[in-house]
């Protein structure tokens, strides 16, 4: 761990202006992935602004009937909301579906966007990682990759984006709200959140310098059958080999999103369109255009059983 | 005491402690933090400095250079040792590879430097700054290819009759080929050292199961004498055979020491223990059977292929494919391949764990060819000698009793021979068993007892408790053997300067430590009978007093001030080859495995145990419990996956390296069956903490395969091995 400086920030906007003004700056809120990072030297921010006290710990209600949720509600509140576990009950299922009960205590809303990949030659520093450092290579494509991305990888970087939540959210079509440098905020869409690793896997989110996530806002309930299925090698406590979230409506339509196969919560709305017809033309165009390696091919099939799967139970 | 023929009556039958189920005595310092680890010794040295490891980055070659600039500048950094500093140094007599690496890297992870600093995060931050550069030297990584390009035996084949022929001309035969793969122990301690020196003295306190090993092969490593050194490890927080040797904790912690001119503490980091330490070696195994129609083996035939460094061992996989099921024509061996991956060394059960896995998926595939049920197969093929050796029987063999028990117990007649025909919801469920089978080994085993003014009785020996229960049973030993309460009797253990016991390790501690006990209490008590003027023959104790004829006395007044000692050791004679000790299992598993997902999940286990006496339910199950947990690893997740390219074990730590979580781990049932075994020590006991193991992963995956009529023989079973062949999905 290399050694840094730390400050509270006083609001929202004077932290991001904190980070604006330093580039090797980093937000810190409950620190379960920043931390066991920097002891590995994998960050080595030399400044953290904490942003624990600022307020955005509350869930409240939009005018527009949905819920604003601050980034810094922890894990576990958040899935013990009682109106997201009425109303949006494929959150709730994500959330508890990840981590441990300790990791959720501390784990808060933005910090769970914001996880980095669990590949594990990003986690081998003696390894190459385009992620670490940008143009070094990548060493897990041609190595053991069988957690991997199957969709949207690139020949830079073949990781994927641990999150459940995140996965739960892009099938809620939830919104990112932020606050940048100069004080302006926005609001960018859970579609376009994260991106897809190119040739720049190092940038993982539509961020820029400084910008801190204040609340992700969830539009009104879409009601239907909320499910989130995640597929792993042990019961409790593991990395999602895949992970499915759906929203079933009575008239066969819905949502469905894929978690563990790709940088990104994986959501088409083309492949949406053809859930009337049945669960396997809709997986196929959803997995269209996949890139599997020897070892995480079966992520295929896997994901056409799971989505067939949770459709049928949404559907009872 | 020398023990060369059965054990007669002895005051252990009475079962008056031993036998009980006795609380462990040193639970509730384990759970109220007051047993310290190695590493929260923090006040038995003052001005500890702390280490931290650097671990080589390239599998084999050899370092170019070393920048240790930026790292001696870091701030609390106090010294930095690597193989330039580090003084002569020879090996171990149980180390492979060197233990500090350098200018020549072994394997991965190899250590190649310690950093000593004032604070740990000191330390870390500036080994974090060490530059190295490598020259990278090609290796073999990759076990399959070995095996494709011919691998020559380890050593000389067994063969018993004439296996060719019996196997070709067999009415039904089976020929596959299995694989385990590269298991790490992921105990739950890391390896963990404080050391310190005194002039020329050493004194160590670390987490090890072998205390007199572990101070032999350091005072050789040191090339000073083994009298020099003191090793201390009361409390350890599991081995599992991680913690059988010296590692590179305790070198690096005793030489950065050296360097430091303070005692240092160094904890093994977790990314670098599956690398850095030894590992289960993988296996590849064939396996052949011939049987007659009516389901009698004639031919058993058992290869293993494993690699390992230069100097290594095979993961002997066919040791029990010698003794457990009668045939007349046999062959086993071991083949061993040259690799540069990291060490393989003894994990719990080395050999049967691997090689039951195989053998009894075997056994189950044949009983199908044969049309029997694999309980019934197996009690047909069972054996009450050595089939090797007619004339050599086995000291106890209820085999047929645990297959027997289990079968009703578990409700096994339930079972649908036919696979994938039974239901629940989304669940496909199946029903597997296997045998358990793992020897009895004896080991020469020392120990002091004292008594003292006030009664007390207190037990000394370097033997460990890795978290198997040693304290509890060696004091449930001494207060049956000298008729005072579990109150009076306290028990020093993991100490170098005590005497030598059998340590830890290949389920042998348990009744080799406690028959030391035994010894050295015979000679307390002929101390006690004689300052009583009785006639020890005839002498009973009981009630904190000795009793002869009318006369009866109190121990504490007989110890006096000046107190009593007995010391002595178990030691034995050719007894173990007159006749074969070994423990038995029946393993019981029901799994679901989901429809859609392939995820298989247990529903619920079984074992049944023949193991000789046992010594103390409570802790003889905790753990059996603990071996089938570990077995549903071994079976369902358990895997160091190799990168054949960098030659390196890629998951290696706890996130990427799974094991199972109490989720798994529904519902576990034991029994043991009534056993003594006067053959194996004045206890009469044997070992269980290996046999719950054995076979586990085996049952396991007969129930997948019961569940789902798909047969995988590559371990880890994990979903993407069934998915294929499962049924669509409606």
């Amino acid at each position: 761990m290399r050694p840094f400086t730390y400050e509270r920030a006083a609001s929202p906007a004077e932290a991001a202006a904190a980070a604006a003004r330093n580039p090797e700056a980093r937000f810190i809120a409950g620190g379960t992935n920043l931390l066991d990072l920097m002891k590995l030297r994998i960050e080595a921010p030399a400044h953290l602004i904490d942003v624990n006290h600022l307020g955005l710990d509350r869930i409240e209600e939009t005018p527009e009937g949905g819920l604003r949720i601050g980034a810094m509600v922890r894990n576990t509140d958040l899935a013990a909301h009682a109106k997201v576990r009425r109303d949006y009950a494929v959150l709730t299922r994500a959330l508890v579906a990840g981590a441990s009960g300790q990791l959720r205590n501390k784990a808060t809303t933005a910090g769970n966007l914001l996880q980095r990949t669990r590949c594990p030659y990003f986690y081998d520093t003696d390894m190459a990682c385009n992620k670490r450092s940008p143009g070094a290579g990548c060493a897990a494509i041609g190595g053991f990759t069988r957690h991997h991305a199957v969709l949207g990888t690139s020949d830079a970087c073949i990781a994927t984006h641990p999150s459940d939540m995140a996965v739960a959210l892009r099938v809620l079509d939830a919104s990112v709200e932020t606050v940048k440098a100069d004080g302006t905020t926005r609001s960018i869409p859970m579609a376009d959140f994260h991106r897809l690793p190119g040739d720049t896997p190092h940038v993982e989110t539509a961020l820029e310098q400084g910008e801190l996530i204040t609340a992700v806002t969830l539009p009104p309930p879409a009601g239907g059958v909320q499910l989130y299925r995640k597929v792993r090698d042990r019961a409790s406590y593991a990395f999602a080999l895949v992970s499915v979230a759906a929203i079933v409506q009575r008239d066969g339509s819905g949502r469905v999103a894929l978690g563990g196969v790709a940088h990104k919560p994986w959501r088409l709305e083309a492949a949406e369109a053809e859930l009337k017809r049945g669960a396997k033309p809709a997986s196929d165009s959803l997995l269209a255009g996949a890139r599997p390696t020897p070892h995480n091919e079966f992520k295929l099939r896997l994901a056409e059983r799971a989505i067939a799967s949770v459709l049928a139970e949404g559907r009872n | 005491m020398r023990f060369d023929s059965p054990a007669g009556q002895n005051p252990i039958d009475q079962m008056k402690v031993v036998g009980r189920p006795h609380d462990r005595i040193d639970g509730p310092g384990k759970t109220t933090g007051t047993a310290p680890y190695a590493y929260e010794r923090h006040d038995v040295v003052a001005n500890q400095a702390y280490g931290h490891i650097l671990g080589a980055g390239i599998a084999k070659g050899r370092i170019r250079s070393m920048d240790l600039r930026a790292a001696r500048a870091a701030s609390g950094v106090i010294a930095i040792l690597t193989h330039e500093n580090a003084g002569r140094l020879d090996k171990g007599r149980m180390n492979v590879a060197r233990l500090l690496g350098g200018p020549e890297v072994e394997h991965y992870h190899q250590a190649i430097a310690l950093v000593v600093a004032e604070s740990f995060e000191q330390a870390r931050a500036a080994s974090q700054l060490i530059r190295v550069e490598y020259d990278r030297a090609a290796g073999q990584f990759d076990l399959h290819a070995a095996r494709r390009a011919g691998v020559p035996p380890a050593q000389e084949d067994k063969r018993v009759g004439d296996f060719d022929r019996g196997f070709a001309e067999a009415a039904v035969r089976l020929d596959e080929t299995y694989a385990t793969p590269d298991e790490s122990h992921a105990m739950m301690e890391p390896h963990a050292t404080i050391a310190a020196w005194q002039g020329d003295r050493l004194t160590v306190w670390l987490s090890n199961q072998m205390i007199a090993w572990t101070a032999g092969d350091l005072a050789k490593t040191l090339r000073i004498p083994k009298e020099n050194v003191r090793l201390i490890s009361p409390f350890i927080g599991g081995g599992f055979g991680a913690k059988l040797f010296l590692r590179a904790d305790t070198l690096l912690a005793v030489l950065g020491a050296r360097l430091a001119g303070r005692p240092v503490k160094v904890a093994l980091q977790r990314p670098l223990i599956a690398n850095n330490t030894t590992h289960r070696a993988a296996t590849i195994q064939r396996i052949r059977l011939g049987a007659t129609r009516d389901g009698r083996l004639t031919a058993i035939g058992h290869e293993s292929w494993s690699g390992n460094l230069e100097g290594g061992d095979p993961e002997d996989a066919v040791q029990q494919t010698t003794l457990l099921y009668a045939a007349a024509h046999r062959l086993t061996g071991t083949r061993l391949a040259r690799l540069d991956l990291p060490e393989g060394n003894a994990m719990r059960a080395p050999g049967e764990t691997p090689g039951l896995m195989a053998l009894e998926i075997a056994m189950d595939e044949m009983a199908e060819k044969l049309g029997l049920d694999p309980v019934q197969f197996r009690i047909l093929n069972d054996t009450q000698t050595d089939p090797g050796n007619a004339q050599r029987r086995f000291s106890q063999r209820q085999l047929v009793e645990c297959l027997r028990v289990g079968a009703e117990r578990f409700g096994w007649n339930r079972r649908q021979a036919r696979p994938g025909q039974q239901r629940d919801g989304r669940w496909m469920v199946g029903m597997g068993m296997s045998v358990g089978f793992r020897n009895n080994l004896l080991m020469k085993s020392a120990a002091r007892v004292r008594l003292d003014g006030r009664g007390v009785v207190t037990i000394e020996s370097d033997m460990t408790d890795i978290g198997t229960g040693s304290y509890t049973i060696m004091a449930q030993t001494a207060a049956e053997m000298m008729g005072v309460g579990m109150d009076r009797v306290t028990v020093r253990l993991g100490d170098s300067s005590l005497p030598v016991s059998a340590g830890s390790g290949g389920q042998w501690g348990a009744n080799n430590a406690t028959a030391g006990v035994y010894a050295a209490c015979v000679k307390l008590r002929e101390a006690v009978a004689r300052r009583a003027g009785l006639d020890p023959a005839e002498a009973v104790f009981a009630d904190g007093m000795v009793r002869a004829g009318n006369t009866s006395r109190p121990l504490a007044e007989l110890a006096g001030a000046e107190g009593l000692v007995g010391e002595d050791a178990i030691e034995y004679g050719d007894i173990a080859e007159r006749v074969q000790q070994s423990t038995f299992a029946g393993h019981f598993v029901e799994v679901g495995v989901d429809m859609a997902t392939a995820e298989t999940r247990v529903r619920r286990m079984l074992a049944v145990c023949a193991a000789g006496r046992i010594l103390n339910p409570k802790s003889a199950r905790s753990q059996v419990i603990g071996a089938m947990t570990m077995g549903v690893g071994g079976a369902l997740m358990e895997e160091l996956a190799v990168d054949t390219r960098h030659g390196f074990f890629v998951n290696h730590d706890l996130a990427g390296y799974e094991v199972p979580v109490h989720a798994d781990i529904p519902h576990q049932d034991v029994v043991f069956l009534d056993e003594v075994d006067p053959t194996s020590s004045p206890m009469k006991a044997k070992g269980v903490g290996e046999l719950g193991l054995c076979g586990v992963g085996a049952a396991v995956a007969n129930a997948i395969y019961n569940a789902t009529g798909v047969r995988v023989r590559d371990y880890p079973i994990t979903l993407d091995k069934l998915l294929a062949r499962m049924p669509e999905v409606a």
